[in-house]
């Protein structure tokens, strides 16, 4: 039998306020800040102390889920959810259960399938815990070291409905994700620095059934490698046991990344009681209808609208523009490029970004922002290619150039003399000297070896140091030949 | 003259301004009380007398030079030394809140209740004994011993705050800070023969008050009349931006006739409130002094407050609750006790385990089952649903009176050991005092008699919510035509 996975995600972003969600520390990059010295009584869940809501944080959730096309709550309540771990200061974690801030979003996904919507169950703010690092002594020594830098971060949970089926789908919905928070400018999308992580709820059923099958959750994946080998694994796995006709048990599983498998946390029977209740310390959040309408005017275009409008005012194949919309700094380079010469081809300068520039990005490991040619620089260069006074090769090194020293297209071509030689008069007599210079390699091309036609070429383009225009070069070869061989005949 | 120590806060304050003591004098005469009695009652877990002289010191030069600058206002209790409860924080003195799980935790923040004062220019002489997390109606479930009652020592002050009530009983300060749930200020001012506070809840900040039921906690204030408590309150109480669950509404200033009449004003008698296992010298004590209040121009109405028997197990249901999860903190990693073990699980237990006591195990459990799953619509839920009704009921009551007047405790104080042994006699104890909290409306007390046995007999006025001036000049005026609230404990 065929088995189709069925796939939801929960993800969780922290929101890159400048302070935390309940305290005034500051939200500092976990990987690098030295531990424990942005916490304050508050975040530590010191006795007597009480949180206070940060309004960013909201803003920042609130963008975010009028993104996603949510229903937005007016009234919402924070919840406390309770569990006892080293990480966790006051033993709970403030987060929202009952009353979200946001429902019933969706967010559109592009496979090779084509476009999807996905559906968005839920949105909410929480706060996020703090690190552990579990040591172990030369000696044998084992203990753990706790950092509270990242307690109390906002973090936003979005959660999806039951809506994805396949590996790929998981990807694109992942990605998508990520690119949204990337443009609302609400989380740096650095995967390696933790600030989005995924948990999946994976089952699978046989294909064409419309019943859900026993779901299992995958926790604490970290990057997106993670998260698509975890689930494919899992799709495995469950499909061979249903397959060999066992039982898939509801449990919650952990990753294994070495030993690439998931390995069981905890079974139904141990799943934690978080008895959460409303959090006496704070009111319900209420956010005013104006606020909320001033948010979503103030939402940038977001990149499913802004791949659309590229495939259809610029031509672009899906895939090019998905790729130019990846990154909100692309797609403002490329835009201003286009802008900036109306009369170059839009795709001609997406091939440029996509080819060139993203090549020297992966090599040098720069952003778009970083680059030394900016996007005038860029065209300035393209119309000198355009206009044929440098070929593709030439305009390629002189790129290579600007993005090395920063230096302006006209000013390389100028002092390397690299403009190309498109003017015919001087071919013709480049031509007639190169053919008179050879005229053994003449006899035998009028004997009948045509392929002689591409040394000759080749010898043209030597002599004038490869700056020859090539289809005019070609043109003149031509003409030049074809005249040998009327004489010939005749 | 009078003793310094006799002096009540507006009278030192006056003696002060008029140069004839200095805060030094007052502090010294505090300490020195303090000294003499603490042997008696402990009603202190930590005394701070070199921060005191110090602060002490400060205020006499502070008013000194002002001399100079007769424009500019001093602050108002410039130089007054004060007790507060060991559950308010105080930045760089050790708050224990009554348990051995704190015994060391020296908080680098204070409360803004305790901060308004500071600002205001008291003098902190020390941190009173509390029931441990301010668990309890007697003090006697303090790691650190109990308090005796200064009417007589053989009995409790009532709790929890009763190490604050007892200090201000017994003159060792003119005023302390204390903390309601359930009835924490009332009762223990109630048996001390005090006058408290327990202010509308949102109307304090809650911010360095260690929580123990968060939707019922409020910090209030002692004080040996209620014109004095009114001015502390007055100081305490505004909006915190620390405290999200106070609000911002205006504190306007309590004026005080001169004069005592209460014409026009509609006191309310709720008729749950007068039942049987109520001590009858106390009723006959509430009912006279609601006699006087009638005697002054008052008109007296029954009114009923149909959900008062529900009080108690919605109390124990939510206070509980909320306990079990604020109690969470304390598991030994980051502050306070810790007891080490190779295991982690281990060590939280038996840091709880030898961290807490008997009284604060019991309500962690409670709460922790009220709040299980599967059982929290039956418990948690249906309590809220019930809390719903008795605000209801003084909602309803408050359209026909303007306060409501009952006794503060069935009994006056009973026996240490009395109610040890049975937590549930003991929860009975506060069965006039949780309604207010779980509605949020202030709740004042003050004497109004004494029994047989010549221990005090409190009354407690309640209003609507932000309405406790209305309690404050009801009861300033009985104070202004008896003299219960002037009587001494014989033990001084």
């Amino acid at each position: 039998m065929e088995y189709e996975p069925v796939i939801g995600l929960e993800v969780h972003a922290e929101l890159q306020t400048r302070s935390k969600m309940f305290c005034a520390c500051p939200v500092v990059d976990a990987t690098q800040a030295e531990p424990n010295t942005a916490v304050c009584p508050v975040c530590a869940g010191m006795p007597g102390v009480l949180p206070v809501i940060n309004q960013r944080a909201v803003e920042y959730a609130l963008r975010v889920a009028l993104a996603l096309e949510c229903e937005i709550a007016t009234h919402s309540l924070f919840a406390r959810k309770n569990y006892f771990y080293p990480d966790l200061p006051k033993g709970y974690q403030i987060s929202q259960y009952e009353y979200p801030l946001a429902q019933h979003g969706r967010l559109p996904i592009f496979t090779s399938a084509g476009e999807r919507a996905v559906r968005i169950r839920r949105v909410h703010l929480e706060e996020d815990t703090g690190k552990l690092t579990h040591v172990t002594t030369p000696e044998g020594e084992t203990y753990s070291l706790v950092d509270l830098n990242r307690a109390g971060v906002p973090l936003l949970e979005i959660v999806s409905e039951p809506d994805l089926f396949s590996v790929e789908e998981v990807r694109a919905y992942a990605m998508a994700l990520r690119t949204l928070l990337r443009y609302l400018g609400v989380n740096s999308g650095d995967m390696e620095k933790g600030v989005i992580r995924f948990e999946a709820n994976v089952s699978v059923r046989p294909k064409g059934s419309s019943e859900l099958g026993t779901r299992v959750e995958i926790k604490n994946l970290n990057s997106f490698r993670a998260l698509e080998r975890a689930v494919a694994y899992e799709i495995e796995r469950q499909s061979r046991l249903l397959s060999q006709g066992q039982p898939i048990e509801q449990e919650t599983l952990g990753w294994d990344e070495a030993n690439a498998r998931t390995y069981s946390q905890r079974s139904k029977e141990e799943a934690h009681d978080y008895r959460y209740f409303p959090e006496p310390d704070l009111p319900p959040l209420v956010v005013e209808t104006a606020w909320i309408d001033e948010i979503r005017a103030g939402l940038p275009e977001l990149p499913h609208a802004r791949r659309q409008r590229f495939i259809q005012t610029y031509g672009l194949s899906p895939t090019d523009a998905s790729l130019l919309v990846g990154e909100r700094a692309v797609a403002e380079y490329y835009e201003t490029a286009v802008k900036a010469a109306p009369h170059l081809p839009p795709r001609m300068i997406a091939n440029w970004v996509l080819g060139e520039l993203f090549a020297w990005m992966n090599e040098s490991g720069e952003s778009i922002e970083q680059l030394k040619a900016g996007p005038e620089a860029l065209v300035e260069l393209l119309e000198y290619l355009q206009s044929g006074e440098i070929n593709q090769t030439t305009a390629k090194a002189v790129l290579l150039e600007m993005l090395q020293s920063g230096g302006r297209a006209a000013a390389i071509i100028n002092s390397r003399g690299l403009r190309q030689v498109s003017d015919a008069e001087a071919l013709r007599a480049l031509v007639a000297q190169v053919l008179a210079e050879n005229p053994a390699e003449v006899q035998s091309y009028l004997r009948g070896k045509e392929t002689l036609a591409h040394w000759f070429f080749g010898q043209v383009m030597r002599a004038v140091g490869g700056k020859a225009n090539p289809q005019v070069l070609r043109a003149e070869l031509e003409r030049q030949l074809a005249e040998l061989k009327a004489r010939q005949t005749s | 003259m009078t003793a310094l120590t006799d002096l009540t806060v507006h009278q030192a304050l006056e003696a002060l301004a008029q140069g004839q003591v200095s805060s030094l004098d007052l502090t010294r005469a505090c300490l020195a009380q303090i000294e003499r009695l603490e042997p008696v009652l402990h009603a202190f877990i930590t005394l701070t007398p070199e921060r005191a002289l110090a602060q002490a010191e400060a205020a006499d030069a502070r008013r000194a030079a002002a001399r100079h600058h007769p424009d500019e206002p001093l602050p108002p209790l410039l130089g007054l030394p004060i007790a507060v409860k060991d559950i308010l924080a105080l930045e760089g003195v050790r708050c224990t809140c009554g348990s051995r799980i704190l015994e060391t935790f020296v908080p680098p923040y204070t409360a803004t209740a305790v901060q308004r004062l500071l600002d205001a220019g008291v003098v902190v002489v020390g941190k009173t004994n509390t029931d441990e997390f301010a668990m309890g109606s007697s003090t006697e479930n303090s790691a650190y011993g109990p308090t005796r009652n200064p009417w007589d020592t053989e009995r409790v002050p009532g709790g929890s705050s009763g190490g604050s009530a007892a200090a201000v009983a017994a003159r060792m300060v003119p005023a302390a800070l204390g903390t309601d749930t359930g009835g924490s200020v009332r009762q223990p001012a109630s048996f001390c023969g005090v006058s408290g506070i327990k202010p509308t809840y949102g109307r304090v900040s809650r911010y360095g008050l260690v929580a123990y039921g968060s939707s019922l906690d409020t910090a209030g204030a002692f004080a040996r009349n209620v014109a004095d408590v009114a001015l502390l309150f007055h100081l305490m109480a505004g909006h915190d931006p620390l405290d999200s669950t106070t609000l911002d509404v205006p504190v306007p200033p309590i004026e005080l006739p001169a004069e005592p009449d209460l014409r026009g004003l509609r006191v309310g008698v709720p008729r749950e409130y007068f039942i049987g296992g109520l001590q009858p010298e106390v009723e006959q004590a509430v009912r006279q002094a609601i006699a006087v209040l009638e005697a002054l121009g008052a008109s007296v109405h029954e009114v009923s407050l149909p959900h008062t028997e529900y009080a108690l197990p919605v109390y124990y249901l939510i206070a509980p609750a909320e306990a079990s999860a604020n109690l969470a903190r304390y598991d030994g990693v980051r502050y306070g006790l810790r007891v080490e073990s190779d295991a982690l699980w281990e060590m939280f237990r038996r840091t709880r385990g030898q961290g807490f006591g008997a009284e604060v195990k019991r309500r962690i459990m409670l709460g922790t089952y009220a709040l299980s799953a599967g059982y929290y619509e039956a418990y948690y839920g249906q309590a809220q649903k019930v809390r719903t009704l008795i605000k209801r009921d003084f909602e309803v009551a408050f359209e026909q009176v303007d306060v409501i007047a009952a006794p503060v405790a069935p009994t006056t104080a009973f026996r240490l050991g009395e109610h040890t042994e049975d937590p549930l006699a003991m929860y009975l104890e506060d069965v006039f005092t949780l309604p207010t909290n779980l509605a949020g409306v202030p709740g004042l007390a003050f004497p109004v008699g004494l029994d047989g046995r010549g221990l005090p007999i409190g009354m407690q006025l309640m209003g609507p919510h932000f309405r406790e001036e209305v309690l404050f000049r009801v009861a300033h005026a009985y104070q202004q035509v008896t003299d219960w609230h002037l009587r001494k404990p014989p033990l001084l």
